[in-house]
């Protein structure tokens, strides 16, 4: 594998679903600055570990973590830790797009506001920059006061994105971004995630290999709640080290 | 044959509900047609807008109005920190499962309650007990109580029918829960919390028993100064004209009258109400 400085770190993490459990074992590096891609047939848990990465499963009742996430170095499950503020530094784009029924402007300004900034020049500033950033200023830039709801599918996702960017995160996790939107949309997204990832570090679930084969530096394979293998991309794409990961990536099953 | 059979019971069933929403508008149609026609003839700028005279014989309604406003108002306004309180722990913060079926049990059993029984309630406790006596104050929390089941229950439903996708977006931006509730989920919930709202103004501005202990008296000469005192109301003026009155007969269009008026209230209500609901909801 390359060198590069560790962002995330991951140790022997299990999660339980109640009695259920749904991840075993997992621990992985996540690099800064790259795109991780986790693949994996639908059920497996990418989006339950993606989840574990921003503490986001605290919402399930009756859930259970077990293992070490470190980021930065610090255990996000230490007790004393503020889940608030490290949701600020890992932010998340969901499957299905979900904008706030709130003009466009005030759902790329929610996260600022919720942090207390005031500056109504810095908050625009912000806003501005961050839909340019998720190539969405040109289409919304003159109807910035409209519902968020009136966008298209693929116009929502990108404000989503830019929603995420506007507090800046350092980590950006992204569950099947694209899968609720047609070819094009998905094409503009992904050239996006190559853009962000200069200033974030990229964690992307998917089941489309060749999209993880596309844009992705770094790829895990989970299969049933375990993480198989995990290397580079090309490793993984020309020569896997697990007969299941071959199979999976050749299409034999999944 | 088959086929015919049940195609004929399908044309019996659908003629069978097209009867009963038709028999369910007709009877609202002769009500209002009732209360309409009985009514009118009393109906006069000076009716609304002048205090009755002559024992209560003629003149007109104008106090009755005004604490009719202020005792369902008064009760909306006691009654929703509550309410909304209530449904925002339930629904959001609540994670003792016993201690949230109690509080539930507790509100659909105040649901079940005579209006009376509040009435005698609202008396001994926050007239006498609490020394509020006979008093707009007293009136607007007895109503409060006995409307807090619908506000609450609505309330809940609002909530609880926001997506948690909203929630979730909220939280992984980095929002703390009450930022989320009071930012997110109430702006979304507030349609529906209207609706409840407005049902239960129309329920506390009809309400007779529930204030004939509590704040409404039969005939006050002036407008009440401050909450510590009573009003007139229009359901109550109806009751005691319609079997208290020495001439009942007499008084029959004024009594057509004050009813007339009332359930037109009701009505402007609803729609005003409903119109603050469709316009929010344009906004989002
Ligand atoms: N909220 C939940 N409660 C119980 N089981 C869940 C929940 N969410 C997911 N699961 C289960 O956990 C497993 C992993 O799911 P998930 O992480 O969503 O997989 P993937 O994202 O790879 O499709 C599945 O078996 C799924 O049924
Ligand atoms: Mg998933």
């Amino acid at each position: 594998m390359k060198q590069n400085e560790i962002k995330i770190k991951i140790q022997n993490l299990n999660f339980f679903y109640g009695e259920k459990q749904a991840l075993f074992d997992i621990s992985m590096d996540i690099f800064k600055n790259q795109v991780t891609a986790l693949i994996g047939p639908s059920g497996c848990g990418k989006s339950t570990f993606l989840r574990c990465l921003n503490r986001m499963n605290d919402l399930i009742p009756n859930s259970k973590v077990e293992g070490a996430v470190y980021f930065d170095g610090k255990n996000i499950y230490d007790p004393q830790v503020d889940v608030v503020s490290l949701r600020r530094k890992v932010g998340m784009v969901f499957q299905k797009p979900n904008p706030f029924p709130k003009s466009i402007f005030e759902n790329v300004a929610y996260g600022l506001k919720v942090q207390g900034i005031k500056d109504k020049y810095l908050i625009e500033q912000k806003v501005e920059e961050s839909l340019k950033m998720a190539a969405l200023w040109d289409d919304v830039k003159d109807r910035l006061g409209e519902s968020a709801m009136g966008l298209s599918g693929g116009q929502q996702q990108r404000l989503c994105i830019a929603r995420a960017i506007a507090v800046e995160p350092e980590v950006l996790l992204m569950d099947e971004p694209a899968s609720a939107l047609d070819p094009i949309a998905t094409k503009k997204i992904e050239e996006l995630i190559f853009e962000l990832k200069k200033n974030f570090t990229i964690v992307i679930v998917t089941h489309n290999m060749q999209q993880a084969a596309r844009i992705s530096d770094y790829t895990g394979f989970f299969f049933m709640g375990k993480l198989i293998e995990v290397d580079t991309t090309e490793t993984i794409f020309t020569k896997p080290g697990k007969k299941e990961t071959e199979d999976y990536i050749t299409g034999r099953f999944g | 044959m088959a086929l015919g059979q049940s195609k004929f019971v399908e044309k019996l069933v659908f003629g069978i509900f097209r009867i009963s929403a038709f028999i369910n508008i007709l009877a609202l149609t002769l009500f209002l047609y009732f209360i309409v026609k009985n009514g009118i003839s009393a109906i006069s700028w000076e009716f609304l807008t002048s205090p009755p005279k002559d024992m209560m014989t003629k003149g007109g309604i104008f106090p009755c109005i005004v604490g009719t406003f202020i005792l369902s108002f008064g009760a909306l306004v006691v009654s929703m920190p509550f309410g909304i309180g209530t449904a925002i722990y339930l629904s959001e913060y609540a994670n003792n499962e016993f201690l949230v079926r109690i509080i539930r049990l507790g509100v659909n059993n105040l649901a079940g309650v005579p209006s009376i029984v509040f009435g005698l309630f609202g008396l001994a406790f926050f007239a006498t007990y609490l020394k509020f006596r006979v008093s707009i104050l007293t009136g607007i929390s007895t109503l409060g109580i006995l409307i807090l089941p619908v506000i609450i229950s609505t309330a809940e439903e609002a909530i609880s029918s926001v997506p948690s996708t909203f929630r979730e977006a909220s939280l992984a931006l980095g929002a703390t829960k009450w930022q989320t509730i009071k930012k997110v989920v109430l702006p979304a919930a507030l349609p529906g919390i209207l609706t409840g709202s407005i049902l239960s103004l129309s329920r506390a501005a009809g309400e007779t028993a529930a204030i004939m202990y509590t704040a409404a008296v039969f005939y006050s000469p002036h407008l009440p100064k401050s909450i510590f005192d009573p009003v007139m109301a229009l359901p109550y003026h109806i009751y005691v004209l319609a079997t208290a009155g020495t001439e009942i007969e007499k008084t029959r269009p004024l009594q057509y009258g004050s009813a007339l008026v009332l359930v037109v209230l009701i009505l402007l209500m609803n729609i005003t109400a409903i119109y603050i609901r469709a316009k929010k909801q344009d906004k989002v």
